[in-house]
């Protein structure tokens, strides 16, 4: 039997995607196509001579030992601030769904972090972590040095993995939430009636029942820790100290538009969309396989 | 008919206000921002309201390296202003762009009459070509001075300030002993660290005269005394004379000094008003040239700031109303005198300078202390040492000594090794840009 609906009218068929194609086109294989034509250029920043240098960039980049350190702290940087900003949102989205005393407040004040722009979670977050000045000073007060992101770079790096999951938790929240929600109130009750404890129900049968909205999640927040955590690091650390927070977003920025070599930072710009791709295609290989959508 | 009446009218107003409005009008970008921005942009409502033929407008661009970017951008999609500012470490860049109308060019061509010799030494070399060819026109400049405060300094019986950085070395050594918690702030900007301390001790950045006879030039600044210069700053550190005031840190080396809570710093003259407007109640505090190795040696400082570029492809009109600006905003009274009364930039010309000393801006308490910035530039005949810096993608090179210095404060590294590793790093930025700008010669 032919399940699928097929348009019997090509052009008609073409003339709907189109517009699609023209955004997809415009917004992402011409820019891309340019970063590629870069990448295999040297390219000053006035433009002019493109002299070929075929992977010249691309070896700089692979031998150059900090890019390496940059590629760690960015696998680091996604995988901690990930983890930490799904278990905080599944745990919240689990009490809301309780429907405990004040949940519909919760559920507005949880969403609101993913409404501030990623800068301006950065600025929040340098004030209240400035070690001399901060809230945080009070606690450095009474032991002397145990928190100084200025100086020390795992405090450095453990400022942007807060930030980072603090803006994510409001948007891994709602979908969370609304995925609890989908769950039948029959099979709850049924496992209440059955003897399960909240804890039990909780472990068996909500989150099975979520696992592809937490599969989603992940996908989505992998990417946004790998390309829109530029605004976090540039207001808090600047990369410092001693480039333990050079995220490799961010080292894209430093050499493209703060040292203006173009070719270098669109050759890395290559290498960390082939990254977040190749990220997404194992996720979608592996990870989902063992995922049963209802 | 009453419909025809009001159309007609309000056609005629049209009309006129066209009329009114018929001025030649050219963009100036500019890369200040803040209090020092409105500045700018009040130095061009002021060119507007000073005459009806031209308009110059100008767009604040959010930072000098926004303000470079910016440029790039726009003289790649053709739409580039007619001037931009453009600060000290973009030099290199504009120079070599093919983009730019170099202003001796431009004087020339439209009878703009600039003194060029008027500019102090210290000012005109640093960003004239190595020939010594003006091609942009300094506007906002400054150099780095020592900020100390008197009361601190009391403390240990001294009425004036460090000479030497051994001087120095001593003097925090006595204030400590004395009760002073902080007595230096530092950060790792390597303009006051490595570029102010090498010219002012005529200790070489880079080969070729640091980078002015071409695109081939090396870091040499782990051989010089800028290694031990960093290893006296680690001891003091450990020794709790000084502390790294940084943003990161709660607060930068302005405040930190302007709040009273250390006793000394080093930055730019710039920011000598906002010392003042910041400062707590009571800070008794002056500013002094940079210590130095040997006083018997002192070089000149660098100057640090901005200069104003003309880019290519603009029309004749644009050009003769871009004259007009020009000739406004660097004349001496129009000009200097207006950037050193609202900001703590000083005058660029000898010219600019008498007149403020006639007018008494000096002796008027404000101001005192800001001399010692012209003092400072022209401590000594500008050499091939204390001219300037020119390397290519010099925003980089800085980027890899600040992130050294930061490992070797921080322990992770000794301090020679990381020098060691920052001048590996900056020469191969240096190989990379001398093969992007293959075949161009530095002018």
């Amino acid at each position: 039997m032919e399940k699928r609906a097929t348009f019997s009218n090509l052009w008609l068929a073409a003339a709907f995607i189109a517009p699609q194609m023209l955004l997809i086109f415009v917004f992402f294989y011409w820019p891309s196509g340019e970063a590629l034509y870069w990448a295999v250029t040297l390219e000053p920043p006035f433009g002019g001579s493109n002299d070929w240098v075929g992977l010249l960039n691309f070896q700089t980049v692979f031998a150059d030992p900090k890019y390496w350190s940059s590629v760690r702290i960015s696998l680091a940087f996604a995988g901690i601030a990930t983890a930490l900003s799904l278990v905080i949102a599944v745990i919240l989205a689990l009490f809301v769904d309780r429907r405990l005393p004040g949940h519909q407040v919760y559920k507005f004040t949880f969403f609101l972090p993913y409404a501030l722009a990623a800068p301006a979670v950065g600025l929040a977050f340098r004030f209240i972590f400035s070690p001399d000045a901060g809230f945080v000073s009070a606690i450095n007060r009474v032991f002397p040095d145990i928190w100084n992101p200025a100086l020390d770079g795992y405090d450095a790096f453990a400022l942007i993995v807060f930030a980072q999951s603090w803006k994510m938790v409001g948007y891994n929240f709602i979908f969370f939430l609304a995925a609890l929600q989908s769950i039948p109130r029959s099979v709850i009750e049924a496992c209440a009636m059955d003897g399960a404890g909240v804890m039990r129900r909780m472990r068996d049968v909500q989150l099975p029942l979520i696992a592809p909205t937490l599969f989603f999640l992940i996908v989505i927040n992998i990417t946004d820790s790998f390309v829109d955590s530029f605004g976090i690091v540039d207001i808090t650390t600047g990369g410092g100290p001693a480039r333990a927070t050079d995220l490799m977003v961010y080292k894209i920025y430093a050499d493209g538009f703060q040292g203006k070599d173009y070719s270098l930072a669109a050759a890395q710009s290559i290498v960390l969309m082939l990254l977040v791709i190749a990220l997404t295609v194992i996720q979608f290989r592996y990870v989902e396989r063992r995922i049963h959508y209802s | 008919m009453k419909r025809l009446f009001l159309l007609a009218t309000a056609a005629s107003a049209i009309a006129t206000a066209a009329g009114a409005a018929e001025r030649t009008k050219f963009d100036f970008w500019y890369g200040l921002t803040g209090d020092l921005g409105e500045v700018v942009a009040k130095h061009c409502q002021l060119f507007n309201e000073s005459q009806d033929k031209y308009e110059a407008v100008c767009t604040g661009q959010g930072g000098y390296d926004k303000a470079e970017q910016n440029t790039i951008a726009a003289y790649r999609a053709k739409q580039q202003p007619t001037i931009v500012q453009i600060y000290d470490a973009g030099t290199v860049n504009f120079m070599l762009s093919g983009a730019i109308y170099p202003a001796n060019k431009f004087t020339e061509e439209h009878k703009l009459d600039i003194d060029w010799k008027g500019y102090f030494p210290g000012i005109a070399n640093y960003y004239a070509t190595s020939g010594g060819d003006m091609w942009s026109f300094p506007y906002n400049s400054s150099t780095a001075v020592f900020y100390w405060n008197k009361d601190a300094w009391a403390k240990i019986n001294k009425t004036s300030a460090p000479q030497t950085w051994a001087e120095l070395g001593e003097d925090l050594k006595a204030m400590k002993a004395a009760g002073v918690e902080c007595g230096f702030a530092f950060d790792f900007d390597t303009w006051m660290n490595l570029e102010q301390f090498s010219a002012t001790n005529n200790l070489p950045v880079a080969s070729m005269d640091n980078g002015y006879g071409g695109l081939g030039a090396e870091l040499v600044f782990n051989k010089t005394a800028f290694v031990d210069h960093m290893k006296d700053f680690k001891i003091w550190l450990d020794a709790g004379y000084a502390k790294i005031q940084t943003t990161q840190v709660g607060k930068n080396l302005v405040q930190s000094f302007a709040d009273g809570s250390c006793a000394s710093t080093i930055t730019s003259i710039a920011n000598h008003g906002t010392v003042k407007n910041t400062q707590v109640a009571g800070l008794n505090w002056d500013v002094a040239m940079l210590p130095v190795i040997d006083t018997t040696k002192r070089t000149n400082s660098l100057v640090g700031g901005a200069s104003l570029w003309l880019m290519q492809g603009k029309t004749d009109k644009e050009y003769e109303a871009a004259a007009a600006f020009l000739k406004y905003v660097t004349a001496a009274d129009t000009g200097e005198k207006y950037i050193a009364e609202n900001t703590g930039y000083i005058p660029v010309t000898t010219k600019g300078f008498d007149l403020l000393k006639q007018e008494g801006f000096y002796s008027d308490p404000k101001h005192t202390g800001r001399e010692v910035a012209i003092a400072s530039l022209t401590a000594s005949d500008v050499g091939p040492l204390s001219r300037g810096i020119r390397l290519g993608n010099f925003t980089s090179i800085r980027a890899e000594v600040r992130a050294e210095l930061e490992a070797a404060f921080t322990g992770q590294k000794d301090m020679q090794t990381a020098i060691d590793a920052a001048v590996e790093r900056g020469n191969q930025i240096l190989r990379r840009y001398e093969q992007t700008y293959k075949g161009a010669a530095l002018p």
